[in-house]
Parts: C-alpha cells; structure tokens; sequence
C-alpha cells in the first residue's frame, strides 16, 4: 500500500475569517492599504525581503531571515494557520506583517517588518494585525516577542503588554509576552486606525502587483552603526520605569 | 576692529552618529580646514553643551586640537546652552577682528543620541532655573507649549500655522543632503486626516510631535579669518557685519510679557545696527525652530514682520522659497536637526552655502545678506549673526 507523505507533512489549516483591506493616510499625504496576501503573491514578497537578510542594522537581518522562512513555509504548506498582510503605498510595499492562530482563542504575531521607515508604517502594520486577532479572529489574547529595541519599544511599551514569561514564544523560545483584548481595547482609540472600504482605485493599484520599496533599509555605512543598535537606551530606561512604577504600587 | 570673513565651511550629516564626539568634531572641522584651504589655526573655539555630562568627556577643545593636528593652537570650548555655537562664532569673531588670531577654527558639536531620549531630555532641561522652573518638571516641550498656547491666545496663532511651519520646514531639509529628517510630510497627513492624531500626537499640548525638532547628534564648523587672509586665500569673500548677543531673565516667569522674547529683539537690533543694516535688507535668515512657534515669534522679535503678525506672513508664504524673507530654507532645526552645541554653527553654515550661491535646490536667487538667530535657553541668551557677501 502507497503512503501519500505529503499528506502527512501538510498542515491542515482551520478556517479563518478573511482580511478586509483597509487605509490610512501617512505623514506624507499618501494612502497606504493594509490586505491580506495568499500564496499566489508570496513569491513576490520574497523577493523584496530578501536584500534584508544582508542589512546588519537594527536587526534587519534577524527578522528577514525569519520572515522570508515564514513566508516559504507558508507558501510551500509547511507552516499552520499563518496570514500575511502587506502593506502598500502606491502599489510599493512598504511593510510585511504576519501572525497565526493557535487556538481559536489565542493568536500569535509572528513579525512585522517595514520596508519603509519614519512614517509609523510598521506602526500601522501591528496595529491592523492586533485588529485582526481581537476584533476578526475572536482571540481573546495574542501572544507578542519583539527582536528589535525599536520593536519592544513599539509593542511592549506603546501596548504595555502584560507578561505571559512563563509561555516560550515559538520565535526562538522566548518569554512572550501578551495583548490581551482589554489592553487592546485601551490603546484602541489612539493606535488603531484605518478606513474601509478602501477606494477602488487605491486598491486596484495595490493588488495590480507588488511594487519593490523604492526606499528600503540599507547596510550602515560603518560597522560602528550596526553595533550601536545592539542596545536602546531608550526602551530599557522606559521599560524599568514602568515596573519600578508596577512595584511600587504593589508595595503600596 | 578688523574685518571677519568666513572662509571655509563644514557639516557633518545631522542623525543618530555612532562616532565618538571629537570624531565628529574632527570630521566636520576637516571639511571647513580643507575648503578654506589652511592647514594651520591660530586657535579652535568647539562649542558644545553636553560632552560632560552626555558623553562623559571633558576638556572637549584639547582633545579636538590634538586629533586633528592643530598643536600648538589655542583651544577653548564654549558652553552656552543650545547659543554654544553663535556664541563661539562670536568669540571667533572676537579674536580676528581685535588683531589677536587670523585664522580661527569654530567648531559646533553634539552627540545626543549617546543616552535615552529621556535622559536627552533631562539634559536639555537643566538650563532652566534650578529652583523656579526645573524641580518641578518643566522640560523644554514643556516650556513651549506654554509659550504656544500665550501666543495662540494673544495673537491668533493657531495649530494650523504650527503645522504649516513643521510642513515647510521639514520638506525644505529634503534639498538638504546634511539633514536629518528626509521625509516628506502634509498638512492633511499630520493634521486633517482621520488619522492625523496618530501619525502626529500630542507631544506638550497644544505642540505635536511633528512641532518638534528632531534629537539629532552632529558637527558644524566655519574658518574665520582676517581680511587679508581671507584675500590670500582666494575665496568667496563672506563677511560676518554684525553681532549682537542679548539676555532675559533665567526663570520665564519674571518677564512682565512673556510671549515677548526681549533677547531675541537687542541681539538682533545690536547685530543688524552693527552692520549698518534693517531687516528689510535680509535675502535669507536661518531662526531657531527647536518648536514651530520659536520661528513664527522670532521672525517678529527680529524685525521681519510686525509683532503678532509672523503667522500672517506664513500663511502668505513670505516665509518660504521664492518669498519675500525665506526663512530656514534648509530645513532649520526642525528639518536639518539639533545637536544643540552644533546648531549655531549649522545656522552659519547654511548662510555662508547660501550667499556662496551653493544651495542647489534650496538657493535663494542673488541671497547677498544673511541672518543667523541661536536662541538659548528659553530666550534668556540669544545671539544673532548677520553675514555679507562682498564681491
């Protein structure tokens, strides 16, 4: 008797309630749209995310090469219950943001990877993300890791994640931490943000084909820079403000 | 007195710099060395406000003197809260025009990135007074918000106008290849859209995020020269025709008026009386927009516009490219960034570029008078520059 393995290899993927594209206006003025992105244009992402395995700066290279596995897994039936969004301005991907359901009542960000920067277009990526798990996917709470300073500062202090450090995060073992819905729902009306339905000639523009970023990171000029982003003064300093504030109102 | 001229001119890139402070010092000042064409100072002036206690270094001149080669030169370095660098070009200036020097090294540099942005923070805040102003908190955002909100009540100034600076300001540093932000922004994108206060929040109300300057390290440096020299060197012959330094009370509270910014009106009426001119005669003036509102009060105090009336030329557009009185065409603070030791130099920079007619995109047609405000403090000591080009 035959054995078919791929069956065997190939995870079978639970049902998931689709993406519904939305926009925002940037900084800039220009629309960026946030839609969901199946196999058929994961091809297309790789790509673009593979110039940044090569960027040695604010972990760029870390997170390139995870989301460039992630997206192959995906897109060769090796990962379970992943979705991937992209965001687009004027067809030109700008960042890559992707999580997946464990559960029907637990979600877990997998990255969020801007392509381009200094707009809070990464920002927005999460953000649409979290929606999508708390508000699309029914999670009651997602399970979050940043490996980037610029990342934990973004999440874990902009969110004020709770801790969940007894739960390994699938991305390198990790303590996770989390975002549950009451989190979600406190940071909502001033992070989340987004207008549907987008126009049609917005969208059209982006799902005519996924443009490279005309402006994505690239290698410091010295190997001086990729040293400094080893460590954020910044998001130590809030972060041990937060829980020396946390301690002392237990120990009051 | 003899004349100054500037004879040579240099800049680092202004951003996040992973480079020990007195390299990039040394950069910058070998830019201005090499394009006065010297190779010899009589003596360095490096204006800086932090290294003590940002960088942890001292003594900042010396160690500049020596990593460039200048030994045996004189070096001091002037700290003036973010006037460093004006006021270390007015000690320049002193030195050539009262005979002592005829070549004179001014050098402005920060690295502020170094600590967290709290600490950064913190450390600009120590020039406000110690007792009045600081152990309560207040920070610089803090200091002008309060200032914003007066004036908004006074004279009619309202977000818009602030936005309006940020916007012109922030795409002018895009003709700027030394700036910091190169980032195109709109009004509806930081102020009209739906998702407007997300791009753009709240930082001190009523200034968002996009009012403020960017926490930015790097180095500016100018050659200062005799007459003579600056012949024999065969440049473009820049004159520096006036200098006026003024101060106000340390604790803003004091001032019978505070929306007016008193230093701000001697050290320009001393800078342009010095040089014999008005502010009618200015083709492109540099203010310090540390916060939108600096430059619309200060374009007043200076004399461009009458006071309360600032907004009104910017809504007009007098302010910008192809107005009548361009101001911070090369981004300003807001757009080119502010280490703070550097900035007075940077203001100097920008002007001498332009009356070099070597602005590119960001020329001025025909600029032959410049004018350089470096306000330190909150207002309470300000130097103002005017700079002529002799053909």
């Amino acid at each position: 008797m035959s054995v078919d393995l791929e069956k065997i290899l190939r995870p079978v993927d639970s049902p998931m309630k689709p993406y519904e594209p939305k926009y925002m206006m940037l900084a800039s003025g220009e629309a960026v749209v946030v839609r969901q992105v199946f196999r058929d244009e994961i091809p297309d992402l790789l790509k673009h995310v593979e110039p940044l395995l090569h960027v040695e700066r604010d972990y760029y290279d870390v997170v390139a090469a995870r989301v460039y596995a992630e997206l192959l897994g995906y897109y060769q039936h090796r990962f379970q219950d992943q979705y991937v969004l992209a965001l687009q301005v004027n067809g030109e991907l700008a960042a890559i943001v992707n999580g997946r359901q464990v559960t029907p009542k637990l979600g877990l960000s997998l990255h969020t990877l801007a392509l381009r920067r200094g707009l809070r277009i990464g920002a927005h990526g999460f953000a649409a993300k979290m929606q999508y798990h708390i508000d699309d996917l029914g999670h009651d709470e997602v399970l979050v890791v940043a490996e980037s300073p610029i990342g934990f500062r973004r999440w874990m202090i902009e969110y004020k994640l709770e801790k969940r450090f007894d739960v390994p995060h699938e991305l390198g073992g990790v303590p996770s931490w989390a975002l549950t819905r009451e989190l979600f729902d406190r940071v909502r009306s001033k992070l989340v943000v987004g207008r549907r339905p987008v126009p049609a000639d917005i969208l059209e523009k982006a799902m005519e084909k996924i443009l490279p970023p005309s402006d994505p990171p690239t290698p410091p000029a010295d190997p001086l820079a990729a040293t400094r982003a080893m460590y954020d003064a910044t998001a130590t300093a809030l972060v041990q403000q937060r829980w020396e504030m946390e301690k002392g109102a237990q120990d009051a | 007195m003899r004349d100054v001229y500037v004879a040579g001119i240099g800049i680092t890139t202004f951003t996040r710099l992973e480079f020990p402070l007195s390299e990039i010092a040394a950069y910058a000042s070998m830019m201005a060395l090499k394009d006065a064409g010297v190779t010899e100072v009589d003596q360095l002036y490096v204006a800086n406000m932090g290294a003590a206690r940002v960088n942890h270094q001292t003594a900042l001149a010396s160690a500049v003197a020596d990593s460039l080669s200048l030994l045996p030169a004189g070096a001091a370095a002037i700290e003036n809260g973010p006037a460093s660098g004006a006021a270390a070009i007015k000690a320049g200036f002193q030195a050539v025009a009262s005979g002592m020097d005829d070549v004179v090294l001014v050098t402005g540099v920060e690295r502020m990135r170094e600590v967290n942005n709290l600490e950064a923070t913190d450390f600009v805040a120590t020039l406000t007074h110690p007792l009045t102003e600081y152990i309560y908190g207040v920070t610089l955002p803090a200091h002008a918000a309060m200032f914003a909100r007066l004036y908004m009540e006074k004279y009619g100034v309202t977000e818009r106008h602030l936005a309006m600076v940020g916007v012109k300001n922030q795409n002018a540093a895009l003709n700027n290849e030394w700036a910091h932000l190169q980032q195109e922004i709109t009004i509806e994108g930081i102020l009209d859209s739906p998702e407007a206060m997300t791009n753009n929040p709240f930082v001190a109300e009523p200034l968002r995020f996009f009012d403020a300057c960017p926490v930015s390290d790097g180095g500016a440096a100018l050659i200062l020269v005799s007459k003579e020299k600056a012949q024999e060197l065969g440049g473009p012959m820049i004159r520096i025709s006036g200098v006026g330094q003024a101060t106000d009370t340390h604790a803003v509270f004091e001032r019978e008026e505070p929306t007016d910014l008193l230093a701000v009106r001697k050290a320009a009426k001393d800078a342009f009386d010095m040089a014999g001119l008005t502010p009618d005669d200015v083709d492109v003036a540099e203010l310090h927009d540390a916060f939108t509102i600096l430059e619309i009060a200060e374009s007043e105090e200076v004399g461009f516009f009458p006071k309360g009336e600032g907004h009104i030329a910017l809504e007009k557009g007098e302010t910008a490219l192809g107005g009548r009185i361009p101001i911070n065409v090369g981004g300003g603070l807001k757009g080119r960034g502010h280490p703070v030791g550097a900035t007075g130099v940077a203001q100097a920079w920008e002007i001498v570029t332009q009356l070099r007619g070597d602005g590119g995109k960001r020329q001025v047609d025909g600029a032959k008078v410049g004018f350089t405000c470096n306000f330190g403090g909150f207002g309470n000591n300000v130097v103002c520059l005017t700079f002529v080009r002799e053909d």
